[in-house]
């Protein structure tokens, strides 16, 4: 065991990371309290819709024919020869075939369109059930960590993965990022993974607490220091791949998953910090407060 | 047969047997319309007279004649489902016209002809001077709704038996038309018919000469669906033309297969001996999750690529875990082939805990969401599936096969230093 000296302490500087996490998530807070979400179609109703052309043409030349439309308020973001024009309103079909064989008329005959038009009605349902799913999803999560662990372990989890998940949602509300039904989607996946990574951790802890005798705190702290370390490798690299393919369906891949893409790679990092430093440090904290004879006599007996 | 040759030829027919089944195994695969091209249309149906009720068997009724116009309008593969008590989901492709302006058109001749609610009529060929019926004598909102029902005659063939709302509409037609035909069209769709008998004045009338007790019970249901016709409106629409969607799909797929090598390499480099039966079982694991799809029948969408990416990352995970397990065991002093036994032996149950909190939520996906949340929950659940098949236990055979023939007892072949060995 010479090495944990050498090494970087975790439970040592847990307090650090734990107010440094408090003081995000408080930020996190205010930005969603005051900036909100920038929601999407699917939860707020609209169209949005995809021209891919041809040839290139200008943003002005594009602003004055959607303008020229007159189909209500609407934002415009164009990128080389692909533009996307997304409408407060859900237009009818008469409208998208109109605003369709204009921009061929006008423009490119052979401009190739994508359009999502959500309804009101449509849109608040897709959120309500967005959200029962994500917390159904943790209940769930919850239940099997505990039936499997402990109930120090679920709560420590849960509470990492709730973390996780509005970091990720306060990073999309502080750079307006847009909320979609692939963002729901991203999350959920997060959700998952981060307890992938905290469920590893776990198991080494609980795996080591078999083989050690836990006398006073200090000897629990070099448990959970021990588990971490031995577990962090694995930890890094799944990281890094899983990154690699977030980073490449985000730089290569289609505009429509480019948000899932981002929202992953927000949330695979922050997943293997809450992993480390809120996690287990909270489950730390739990079994501080448990008498110390029973750690040592309750070894979980697995396998 | 030595360990190492039959390794070296499980590899090779392997790779045989993937080789030759892949190309159709991809062209086999079902894309989603974000990935070729197509409108989705979710609409909700109201029924047209006012106070109605949807109910169940109109709902499904009319979802089954979206169905038949939509393949005489010419659009290959219609998918047409119900959903809740009041919606119809509708899912067509474009695969007809050379052009984008051409598909746009085909596709916009499908979209009128979906919306119109189906219009039952009753028509004489009276005054008409081509022979045909023209003459339309009366509507399907004049009979009573869901009347229509079979009854069988005094020769036990089945009949349709129907019932007006005005008696005295239909005694006055078929007082007119007796001896004459009187046709039944949906949609402008001659369905039958039958010659007038008699006047009917008591406001239920029997159609007759109907072949089987199936061909009475559809023409039933052709009538109790133009009695209750419902209105449709568009709720959510998603339409991708067929260049889009290319598009999409190798912008999706190159960042797919360009993800999957960099992800192949740091393993080798990274892992040694173990990455590289990784990278095979992961190859593997690819093949058969494109495998189950084909079995499921299940439809490959832009999400669900996402998915099947995300697949890959939790089996690099599961080979991830593993080798570092071994690496431990390597390091703790034992010799390669009980670390191979203790560090997959050790590694199990994390593995196993960590796939099943994934599969948890995405069954909880697949439950509770719809339409591009359901594709992309059902590819998590069979990467799931297949990882657990193929890259929890295959790594750990392969390995020991490899192990015991003697040739990779070097710690780095396992990414392991000497000098990080500790004497046991």
């Amino acid at each position: 065991m010479h090495f944990e000296n050498r090494k970087f302490n975790f439970v040592h500087s847990s307090k650090k990371f734990l107010i440094a996490s408090l003081l995000i998530t408080i930020i996190g807070i205010v930005a969603v309290a005051f900036r909100g979400l920038n929601y999407g179609i699917d939860f707020s109703a609209g169209t949005s819709m995809d021209i891919s052309a041809t040839k290139v043409f200008s943003k002005e030349e594009i602003e004055q024919f959607i303008t020229g439309e007159q189909f209500g308020d609407y934002t415009l973001t164009v990128s080389e020869n692909r533009s996307t024009i997304r409408f407060k309103e859900a237009l009818t079909e008469a409208q998208e075939k109109q605003i369709k064989s204009d921009f061929a008329t006008k423009f490119d005959p052979n401009a190739s369109f994508e359009v999502n038009i959500v309804d009101p009605e449509i849109a608040k349902e897709q959120e309500n059930s967005a959200l029962i799913g994500m917390a159904i999803a943790c209940i769930g999560i919850v239940l099997y960590v505990s039936v499997r662990f402990e109930w120090r372990f679920a709560i420590s989890a849960i509470i990492s993965l709730v973390y996780n998940a509005f970091f990720v949602i306060a990073l999309f509300s502080i750079f307006q990022f847009e909320v979609n039904l692939p963002f729901i989607l991203a999350v959920l996946t997060i959700i998952g993974y981060s307890i992938n990574d905290t469920v590893v951790i776990f198991d080494r802890i609980r795996e080591n607490l078999r083989f050690t005798k836990i006398k006073t705190n200090a000897d629990l702290d070099a448990l959970v220091n021990k588990s971490l370390w031995q577990t962090l490798s694995r930890s890094i690299n799944t990281v890094i791949t899983v990154l690699i393919a977030s980073i490449c369906l985000f730089i290569f891949g289609s505009s429509a998953i480019k948000l899932f893409s981002l929202a992953m790679i927000f949330g695979l990092i922050s997943g293997v910090y809450s992993s480390i430093f809120i996690a287990s440090q909270i489950w730390l904290y739990f079994k501080k407060k448990q008498p110390l004879k029973k750690v040592a006599v309750k070894a979980p007996n697995a396998s | 047969m030595n360990r190492l040759t039959t390794f070296v030829l499980i590899v090779v027919v392997a790779f045989a047997v993937m080789g030759a089944t892949t190309p159709s195994l991809l062209n086999n695969t079902n894309l989603g319309l974000d990935l070729k091209g197509g409108v989705e249309i979710l609409y909700e149906a109201e029924p047209i007279i006012e106070g109605g009720v949807v109910t169940k068997q109109a709902l499904t009724q009319t979802a089954a004649s979206l169905e038949k116009r939509a393949n005489k309008g010419g659009a290959g593969e219609p998918e047409i489902t119900t959903e809740g008590k009041d919606r119809i989901r509708l899912k067509i492709a474009i695969n007809t016209g050379e052009t984008e302006q051409e598909r746009e058109e085909a596709l916009n001749k499908i979209r009128d002809l979906m919306k119109r609610p189906a219009e039952l009529q009753f028509r004489s060929a009276s005054g008409c001077e081509d022979g045909s019926y023209c003459k339309i004598e009366m509507y399907g909102s004049d009979f009573k709704e869901g009347s229509a029902g079979i009854q069988y005659d005094e020769l036990n063939r089945p009949v349709v038996r129907i019932e007006v709302k005005d008696k005295s509409l239909l005694a006055e037609v078929s007082a007119r038309l007796i001896g004459q035909r009187l046709a039944i069209f949906l949609d402008d769709e001659l369905k039958s018919d039958p010659v007038v008998q008699t006047a009917l004045t008591d406001g239920t009338a029997v159609i007759s000469g109907q072949g089987s007790r199936a061909e009475a019970q559809s023409l039933a249901d052709v009538i109790n669906l133009g009695a209750l016709p419902l209105k449709l409106s568009e709720k959510y629409t998603q339409t991708v033309g067929a260049t889009l969607g290319k598009q999409s799909l190798q912008d999706t797929l190159f960042a797919g297969v360009l993800a999957s090598v960099l992800i192949l390499i740091f393993m080798i480099v990274f892992y040694r001996l173990p990455g590289v039966i990784a990278c095979f079982c992961l190859i593997i694991f690819v093949w058969l999750l494109l495998g189950i799809f084909l079995l499921m029948g299940a439809t490959l969408t832009l999400p669900g690529i996402a998915a099947f990416v995300l697949g890959i990352g939790i089996a690099v995970d599961s080979n991830i875990i593993q080798a570092e397990r071994i690496r431990d065991e390597i390091r703790s002093g034992k010799s390669i082939a009980s670390s191979l036994r203790a560090g997959a032996k050790n590694s199990f149950r994390a593995i196993i805990d960590a796939h099943i909190t994934t599969l948890i939520a995405a069954a909880v996906l697949f439950f509770m969401g719809q339409g591009v949340v359901k594709s992309f929950a059902i590819v998590l659940m069979a990467s799931i599936i297949a990882n657990i098949l193929t890259n929890v236990y295959l790594p750990r055979v392969f390995l020991s096969m490899l192990i015991k023939s003697g040739r990779f007892n070097k710690p780095s072949l396992y990414g392991v230093k000497e000098s990080e060995i500790h004497a046991l």
